[in-house]
């Protein structure tokens, strides 16, 4: 079982207040329900969207969205 | 200044520590029928057993490990393990004793703090002394004002007596659902509303005045100052190996003597029902660990030992005690209604999930529950309460689905005939689930 460093997306649920700009910029992981707050089908960012993963966090107008470094096993 | 030997120390065996039917701290109120004051409480457990001098007790972390003890406020989570955690921390600790009890269907906190407040208070100064803490504060609802004038009362007392090393302070909160979250607790005793906050950090790590905080609940310190005093293999010689000690329960519905009780873990629901007179009229399911708890069918939930394990292999959790019995002749999707209504007014109204999908929730149940469904109603139902869980800074909007779901389960033949007859005429009948006369909370009434 080999450790790699991969990337977890965050939400500061508090900080949040459903823009949807993250969805907009991150499809493949985030959804909207119908009140437009995110849904993360997939918190953990595979390297290939890793550049969108970070568009997405640098757009989010509140700083609500962040991602962080995480050990995990793959 | 401890005379007495430390029993976690010796081992010692001692006679009288449990009461009847097995009771540990409801010992005293089952031998004296009142509440035990300092006088009663020294006499019969003598002074909470402080190591020498200043130094950390970690002999007692170590007996509360080998005990097993578990959180007794809902999340179950092992006590010596979060001792130890904020024990190691850099900073001097604080303790904080979370007696806000807000499930409306709990007593237990109550009754505790009521009969045997110096068990708990010993467990704070036990804990206290444990992990090194600098401060030890008491969190109680400002909605029981005898309850903080006689807990106030007894620490002054205490204090008299040279008990605590540490004084215990007082504090009446907001007594809002979600203010006796931990993280609530933390923010208003820094100065803030009592409302939840995003983690991580949690108050282990960073709580108090920034400082590694204990957050237990009353009933666990309570556990803890027994532990001290007889040890972690006297706690283990009640309930079941993988689930030692006893805990206190709420009993409600339909059963014919309402009230807490204290069980051995692993008793089975049925039994349990039982010590609180068994069924006053035929029962159709148990609400089990309260609002944010499951309902579960009654007749295969009787058999289900009451433990975390054995719960969640049922859709359960233990929560903070609840079984609520509720009889034939009641609706569960009334009854669920009015919960979820409650629930969505409760929230902290921080997180999008709790604002906007907690009341479309409840709206859509209470449409199921007396109005007229629509064609979508029931898939909608289930796509709401299924992006509920998770989407919360704190666990509000998950303990909701999760009543919301059993009971589309569990009362799925009602779901069926409210559908396509209507309202049943049961769902017109008083409510068994008590609810406070709390107003839903405005935003000064936080503080």
């Amino acid at each position: 079982m080999a450790m790699t460093r991969t990337h977890r997306l965050g939400i500061d649920r508090i900080a949040c207040d459903g823009r949807g700009l993250c969805a907009e910029l991150l499809p493949e992981l985030i959804d909207l329900d119908e009140w437009g707050y995110p849904i993360i089908r997939d918190t953990i960012v595979g390297d290939d969207l890793l550049t969108h993963a970070r568009r997405a966090v640098a757009a989010c107008p509140v700083l609500a969205l962040r991602l962080d470094r995480a050990t995990d096993r793959q | 200044m401890n005379e007495r030997p430390d029993a976690v120390l010796t081992g010692q065996a001692q006679d009288g520590r449990s009461g009847p039917h097995g009771a540990r701290l409801l010992h005293g109120w089952y031998s004296t029928g009142g509440r035990a004051d300092l006088a009663e409480h020294l006499h019969r457990y003598g002074p909470p057993p402080l190591p020498p001098g200043h130094h950390p007790a970690t002999l007692l972390i170590k007996a509360v490990e080998e005990a097993g003890l578990t959180g007794r406020g809902g999340a179950a989570f092992p006590t010596g393990r979060k001792l130890r955690s904020v024990s190691e921390g850099r900073r001097p600790a604080v303790v904080v004793v979370n007696g806000m009890e807000s499930e409306p269907a709990s007593r237990k906190d109550e009754v505790l703090l009521d009969l045997a407040p110096h068990l708990v208070l010993d467990g704070a100064t036990l804990a206290a002394a444990a992990v090194g803490a600098e401060a030890v504060h008491l969190c109680l609802p400002r909605t029981r004002a005898d309850q903080v004038r006689r807990l106030t009362a007894a620490i002054e007392e205490r204090g008299r007596a040279g008990l605590d090393r540490i004084p215990v302070q007082v504090h009446a909160l907001p007594h809002h659902y979600v203010s006796s979250e931990e993280t609530s607790l933390v923010r208003w005793l820094n100065g803030g509303e009592a409302r939840p906050m995003a983690t991580p950090p949690r108050p282990f790590e960073k709580g108090v005045d920034g400082r590694p905080t204990l957050v237990d609940n009353v009933e666990t310190l309570a556990h803890l100052a027994l532990i001290a005093r007889y040890g972690a293999e006297w706690f283990r010689s009640t309930g079941r190996p993988d689930a030692p000690g006893t805990t206190l329960v709420t009993l409600s519905g339909a059963v014919r003597v309402p009230g807490v009780y204290e069980i051995p873990l692993g008793t089975p629901l049925g039994s349990i029902l039982g010590t609180a007179g068994g069924a006053a009229e035929p029962v159709q399911a148990i609400l089990v660990g309260g609002f944010f708890g499951s309902w579960l069918p009654a007749a295969p939930a009787a058999a289900v030992p009451f433990t975390k394990t054995d719960l969640a292999a049922a859709g359960a959790g233990p929560g903070a005690g609840v079984l609520v019995a509720l009889p034939q002749d009641a609706c569960g999707l009334a009854e669920t209604a009015r919960v979820l209504d409650y629930l969505a007014a409760q929230s902290a109204r921080q997180c999008g999930p709790c604002r906007f999908g907690l009341p479309a929730v409840a709206d859509d149940l209470i449409q199921l529950a007396w109005g007229r469904p629509d064609s979508a109603l029931i898939e909608r139902l289930h796509r709401r309460t299924g992006q509920l869980p998770g989407r919360g800074a704190c666990r509000h909007p998950d303990g909701a689905a999760r009543l919301a779901t059993t009971a589309l389960h569990t009362f799925a033949d009602d779901v069926h005939h409210h559908l396509n007859g209507g309202p049943c005429a049961a769902a017109g009948r008083q409510p068994v689930l008590p609810f406070p006369d709390a107003q839903a909370p405005q935003d000064e009434g936080w503080r």
